[in-house]
This record gives C-alpha cells, structure tokens and sequence, in this order.
C-alpha cells in the first residue's frame, strides 16, 4: 500500500496552510477519502505521527470523514448508495437500468484543519 | 487556552502529483509523443503484451518502454532484445508508479521523433490506480486464471481504465473463468470501457489491441494543443 506517500502529501499540504495562517500548532486534519480508496485510515495516523515529529503539525490528529460509494442512473436520474461488500450490483434499484455513472467514492482530499 | 481556528482547506492531497503528471502531459504534448500507462497483476502478461505491441507496430512507430519493478532488470532486457529503448524505474519497495518517477524516467528518453511510450507500471491492482501517471490512456490487464470476480474486488482500477485487455484467452477451455460474467461486471463498473480479449501466447487478439492503440495515437495527435 501507499499511505507513506501519501500521508507525505498530506503532511507537505497541511504545513503550507498552516503557516499561512501563521498557526503556532496543527491540532487536527480532516480529510475526506472516499469507500473506493483503499487506505487504511490507522496507518495513515501512524506515518503521520513518525513524519511529523519536530513540526508544527507533531501530535495532531486525522479524523477521517469516508464518502460512501454513489451512483446517479443516467436514465432515471435516481441516485443511490451502494456499500463495498455489495459491489456485485450496480443497476439502478428504481428502474433496473444499468447505465450509471458514480458520483462519489473516490473523493481524496484534505477538508479543513483547526490551528491554534 | 490560546484561540482555535478552522482552516477550511478543500485541497486534494494528490495535488502535488497531479501538477506534476500535467507538466509531463505538456512535454509529451510538444514532441506530439503520446504515452499509454499499462496496469495489471503480477503475472498478468504486462511485458508479453508489451513486447507483442513492440512486434506488430515497431516497423511503422518509434516506441520506448518504462518499466518500473520493485527490483530487477529482466523486463527492460527484454524489451532492449527488440531494439527498442527502455528505462528500468527500480521502485525498492514502492507499490505504485508517480509522476515524480515517470518524471526521472522521462528525462532519460529522447523524446524526439518518437511516437509512443508504454509504462510498465508496478504488478498491483490496488495502488496504482490513485496515481496519475502523466499518461494520456490507462489500461489495464485482468488474465483468465485470475478470475471472472477481479472486477468486484478491485473496482477502483476497472473503474479508472480506458481499455481492459483479457489476456490468455488460450486457457479459457480448461479455466473456471465466465467471459460474459467478467465483461458484465466491468461495463457496470465503467460503462465506456473498450474490452479486448487477446492471448499473447498465440496472438489471437493482438490485432485488435494494436488498431484500439494506433487510433488512440492518431486521435491524440490530430487533437488541438490545449
């Protein structure tokens, strides 16, 4: 898996914002991943607890928000959640058409931090 | 208590790779070089339906292949055997292929003159589908004998590929592998997917797979520059 690369993104990206905005401490990050993304959220807190030793963001915490897995039917407009362990299905359970196009679940980004 | 304030940051954490990808996209745009990002397990047939492509269109394209492995070197001989430049990306452990190192693998190719680049990218069906690598088409290939079910497990890198190849179809009599199943599962996935089946071993196929390629090249060299 890539959490290290990641979570060295994730790292770069809060530090820029926080020093922006002149904090003195990085307290959380919140990040928005989607159900498709297959990084485990503990191991990203661990290598981000060991990259950022001796900066601004040491010791603060990820609170990571999933985004559940959505599909819009292009026929029926309908849209509907489906959960990881159900992908066998993705027709549309209102009219059963199998033209759908997702619309959330591969969201991969950081949502906000609080600093003090 | 010194006050607390939210940052409202909305960035995408892959932002920094993306950029990069987009710089590399903007290179391979001013030598009109078009690169193909091929994705599939370990064992799937990566390097075989690489040097089968080599084969069929090295008399009428100039092509150069990256390779990235964890280690070794035995994939880019191969492709060298052929006459063709390649650039071995030893990732030491790496899962995935980025930007950043199809970048240091760019700068060691010529890119004048030259037509096609095809990145060999880590055996893996999880992680490289997050990176964007610079390339101007992803594909991907699911090998009979690993199963008709690879789509519901992996969803994300079927749902992020321009084109499956179902490579050794010559095994499909002694297989447990339903076509129909396979294909339907992937369409549900990623609706405009174009689906190739093709034996590397036999060479059935492989026309089809060269013609979706050479027609993916000529539509990108006849676009616009953006």
């Amino acid at each position: 898996m890539h959490e290290l690369s990641v979570t060295e993104s994730i790292l770069n990206i809060v530090l820029k914002h926080a020093q922006t905005n002149g904090a003195e401490k990085v307290l959380t990050i919140g990040l928005k991943i989607g159900e498709l993304s297959e990084l485990v959220g503990e191991c990203i807190q661990h290598y981000f607890d060991y990259l950022s030793k001796g900066t601004i963001a040491e010791g603060a915490v990820l609170e990571i928000e999933r985004a559940p897995i959505v599909f819009a039917c292009t026929e029926c407009k309908n849209t509907f959640q489906v959960s990881l362990s159900h992908t066998k299905d993705f027709t549309c359970p209102e009219c059963h058409g199998a033209k759908v196009t997702l619309i959330s679940g591969r969201e991969f980004y950081i949502k906000d931090i609080t600093i003090s | 208590m010194a006050d607390i304030r939210l940052i409202e940051i909305k960035e995408d954490i892959l932002s920094d790779n993306k950029d990069l990808a987009d710089e590399i996209r903007d290179a391979l745009r001013r030598h009109k070089v078009f690169m193909l990002n091929l994705m599939a397990s370990p064992g799937g047939g990566k390097t075989s339906l690489i040097l089968q492509t080599i084969r069929q269109m090295k008399g009428a394209m100039r092509i150069a292949v990256i390779e990235g492995d964890i280690d070794s070197v035995v994939d880019a001989e191969k492709v060298v055997k052929e006459g063709i430049p390649a650039v071995q990306l030893k990732t030491g452990g790496f899962c995935h292929l980025d930007a950043s190192m199809i970048k240091l693998a760019i700068n060691e190719i010529d890119l004048t003159g030259l037509d096609l680049v095809i990145i060999e990218n880590i055996g893996n069906l999880v992680c490289p589908a997050e990176f964007d690598t610079g390339a101007h088409k992803q594909a991907m290939i699911l090998s009979v004998p690993e199963g008709d079910d690879k789509p519901l497990k992996y969803p994300m890198m079927f749902s992020i590929c321009d084109v499956l190849v179902i490579n050794k179809i010559d095994y499909l009599s002694i297989a447990d592998f339903d076509m129909d199943a396979a294909k339907e599962r992937v369409v549900k996935l990623n609706p405009g997917i174009k689906i190739i089946e093709v034996s590397c071993k036999t060479g059935q196929g492989i026309e089809e797979w060269t013609r979706w390629l050479e027609k993916e090249i000529k539509i990108y060299r006849n676009a616009p520059a953006s």
